[in-house]
């Protein structure tokens, strides 16, 4: 027994700012002080309080210390660790009150949220399948496979209304009945999962598969299960080497405990789990798409039907979910229909995780129940906007979602209420942004992600994409028309009416959620070459106000001689040689400079 | 998609290099969808697939070279030009591109020299506008091989880069 455990976060983002190196310091010195059998150091998974990393937790007294380096490390152990003095100076400033500290999850941050498919992230070590087990992990897939058929299982998922995580929401109940019974006499059928999280901005699925990889296994096990699968494969994003390093590990320790292979629970029932690296492709997020890449060729998708429940992954009946939707699985079936569909809203069953980023205090991840308003999501649970910004909107779907602006922001969110306003639920990113961003411009940026990400194939997006694009650079050049907004919106409907696919079949929607919400703004691009947000450079003049003391900082750093003036006098700008890079503003000791 | 040049640096590869790729293949070529995992390792072992290594896959695997190089440039994971010693990636999700991580690739690309997907001439620098590697709470995020410094302006590109060019 350790009379004390210090958690350390070691998902990407505390790990990025060098979190691994503070757990090393943290058990060495741990060992300096003699402490190594009285405190126990455990790597966890993600906290969710991305913007706070490296983060650290210690139990018993749950402190929570934020934003801790190598150089705090023998503070925390010789003060809080030795002599039970907490060191109040990294306390996370939200949980600190004047009888000392207040648990996380009276905070802001957690008070509103519910976490299901997060609840191992930041509490187990991911990298021991005692501790998942602990946490009733495996429990679920026993009762499957001991006291329930596969109807039955097929029957609680469907009651309890869970949707596919995804993004587009299709019941995953029917998707699994739809591949159990279509095919009567098939040899062989695959479980997949789709960890390909591409959408820039999210990243819920890879906290998943980093802080509770066994929850994704023992998920897919059960779906196996239920559809009459023997083989599961997981295709995850290369970029995320930690998540892939853990599901590797996860996967063995679950083979080594007879919870993966031949016979499991002495049930007769086989099943077996492959990793597969995507290469980075977008529209391998697409499930056609995928499940062409797992075979080795190019991730091109293919007209539905026939749909892939028929005919899927090497030919095969396959059902394809992703790693969001399958971490609510084992506890649905450990606590019943009933219990999931408790929360939410009428259609849409559960919790959402969101990740959280943008012009936002606490950048993150969090897990809501459904129809949570995004005021909620962005002013109680986030924090608000950081430096006294107003907001302008919020991004949610990614290159497939819209842009939300604050007139929506009271909307309970669920997938019928987000595409009604124009955007969509999408994996889970929520980008906020502020007055200092153009939205012509995020239209823009979206855009030439979905450009560069079309597979090619069929020519609405390949082309029309493209299309679209270059009126976007009209515009943001300056050279748009009225004219102009009418073929883009006539263009995207053409585009989202006729590509083959969900990338191309989506692509066009932060153009026109943006046309719809902020359409001023296009307006004040075309009519008065004005970008409101000073963001398109093409718009924007840097001006030398009276406040000038000529001091010459910015003619000097200017790279193309575009600024004169004599000592001690104003400066000017000449117009016709300004290229707009903005160093004479950065470099102006006297805020002198503005951008019109 | 990827990129379709084909690289003009001559090719370097080893014996031993060719010898652990050709062992890979055959302990692995048998498993259903073996190509990506396959040209997954190879680019591990060689840095790059220049065409000579996507020749070689296509010839063990018995398929056209035509299907290796299709999928080679369909990925932006492959490359088919080796990379710098030193590799930057400037973060260009929509976490970071909101908090201004465009002035950090320009400067990036300006103190640099090149574009987007190019190597110094002298080997030592490529640079990559990458997707969002997830850190969005670090946000404008740059990495360089695996260091990932965060929270930056464009004021910042040319010190972090320095420290490599003295390396």
């Amino acid at each position: 027994m350790y009379r004390s455990h210090v958690l350390v976060c070691g998902g990407t983002g505390c790990s990025s700012s060098g979190s691994a190196k503070i757990r090393t310091e943290m058990e060495n010195e741990i060992k300096r002080q003699g402490l190594e059998n009285e405190v126990k150091v455990v790597q966890t998974g993600c906290f969710g309080l991305c913007a706070l990393g490296p983060i650290m937790i210690v139990y018993p007294e749950g402190c929570f210390y934020s934003r801790v380096t190598v150089e705090d490390v023998p503070e925390i152990v010789s003060e809080h660790l030795l002599k039970g003095r907490v060191v109040t100076r990294l306390l996370y400033k939200e949980t600190v009150t004047e009888n000392g500290v207040k648990s996380l999850n009276e905070t802001n941050f957690y008070k509103k949220q519910h976490r299901i498919a997060l609840r191992n992230c930041g509490v187990i070590n991911p990298e021991n399948i005692e501790e998942y087990i602990a946490r009733d992990g495996y429990a679920a897939l026993g009762k499957v496979l001991t006291e329930m058929t596969p109807e039955e299982v097929i029957d609680v998922i469907l009651k309890s209304g869970l949707r596919g995580r995804g993004g587009a929401g299709f019941p995953t109940g029917r998707k699994w009945s739809l591949a159990r019974t279509i095919v009567p006499d098939a040899d062989q059928k695959y479980v997949c999962c789709n960890a390909d999280e591409g959408d820039p901005g999210a990243f819920m699925d890879r906290s998943v598969l980093e802080g509770d990889p066994h929850a994704v296994l023992e998920a897919m096990a059960i779906a196996g299960y239920a559809i009459g699968a023997s083989q599961g494969f997981i295709y995850v994003r290369a970029e995320y080497p930690i998540a892939v390093k853990r599901l590797q590990i996860a996967i063995k320790q679950a083979r080594e405990y007879g919870l993966l292979g031949k016979n499991i629970f002495e049930s007769g029932f086989d099943f077996d789990i492959d990793v597969r690296l995507g290469a980075g492709a977008f529209v391998c997020g697409e499930e056609t798409a995928l499940m062409t890449s797992i075979e080795g060729h190019r991730g091109e998708p293919r007209p539905r039907p026939p749909f892939p429940a028929e005919k899927g992954l090497f030919g095969k009946p396959s059902i394809l979910n992703n790693v969001e939707t399958y971490a609510n699985v084992p506890q649905i079936i450990l606590n019943g229909a009933e219990w999931f569909s408790s929360m939410g809203t009428e259609k849409s069953k559960g919790t959402k995780v969101f990740a959280l980023g943008g012009k936002i205090t606490n950048t993150g991840l969090v897990e809501v129940p459904m129809g949570t308003t995004l005021r909620e999501i962005i002013e109680d649970i986030g924090g608000g906007i950081p430096n006294g910004k107003k907001f302008k909107a919020a991004q949610t779907g990614g290159p497939s979602g819209g842009c939300i602006p604050a007139q929506h922001l009271d909307t309970p969110i669920d997938y019928d209420n987000l595409i009604a306003i124009g955007s969509m639920m999408g994996s889970g990113g929520l980008i906020v942004m502020d007055e200092d961003n153009c939205m012509v411009d995020i239209a823009k940026f979206f855009l030439e992600f979905t450009v560069d990400e079309s597979c090619g194939k069929c020519t609405p997006c390949r082309i029309g994409n493209k299309r679209l694009l270059e009126l976007l650079n009209k515009i943001t050049d300056g050279n748009g028309t009225l004219e102009d907004l009418d073929k883009m919106e006539e263009l995207c409907h053409y585009i989202k009416n006729n590509s083959l696919c969900g990338l191309g079949q989506t692509a066009p929607n932060p153009v026109l959620s943006t046309l719809r919400y902020f359409r001023d703004e296009y307006v004040a691009h075309i009519v008065d070459k004005t970008c409101p947000a000073h963001v398109c450079k093409k718009l924007v003049r840097y001006e030398i106000t009276d406040d000038c003391r000529g001091c010459t900082k910015c003619a000097r750093n200017c790279p193309v001689g575009a600024i004169t003036g004599k000592v001690k006098e104003k400066h000017v700008i000449d117009q016709s040689k300004c290229i707009k890079c903005g160093a004479c503003m950065d470099n102006c000791n006297f805020k002198a400079i503005i951008k019109k | 998609m990827g990129k379709s040049t084909i690289s003009k640096i001559p090719f370097k590869g080893t014996a031993e290099q060719e010898q652990k790729l050709r062992e890979y293949i055959a302990a692995n070529k048998d498993a259903q969808g073996s190509l990506m995992p396959i040209m997954q390792e190879a680019q591990e072992i060689y840095g790059y697939l220049p065409i000579e290594v996507q020749k070689i896959i296509a010839d063990e695997l018995n398929i056209p070279l035509e299907e290796v190089y299709g999928v080679a440039t369909f990925y932006a994971q492959f490359t088919l030009n080796p990379k710098g010693q030193y590799r930057i990636g400037v973060c260009l999700g929509t976490a970071c591109y909101v908090k201004g991580s465009q002035n950090v690739f320009d400067k990036a690309c300006s103190e640099l020299g090149i574009g987007s997907g190019d190597v110094t001439e002298d080997g030592k620098f490529s640079l990559e506008a990458t997707r969002c590697i997830g850190c969005c709470g670090l946000a404008p995020v740059m990495t360089v091989n695996d260091d990932v410094y965060g929270r930056l302006t464009a004021d910042d590109v040319p010190k972090i880069l320095a420290k490599y060019k003295e390396m």
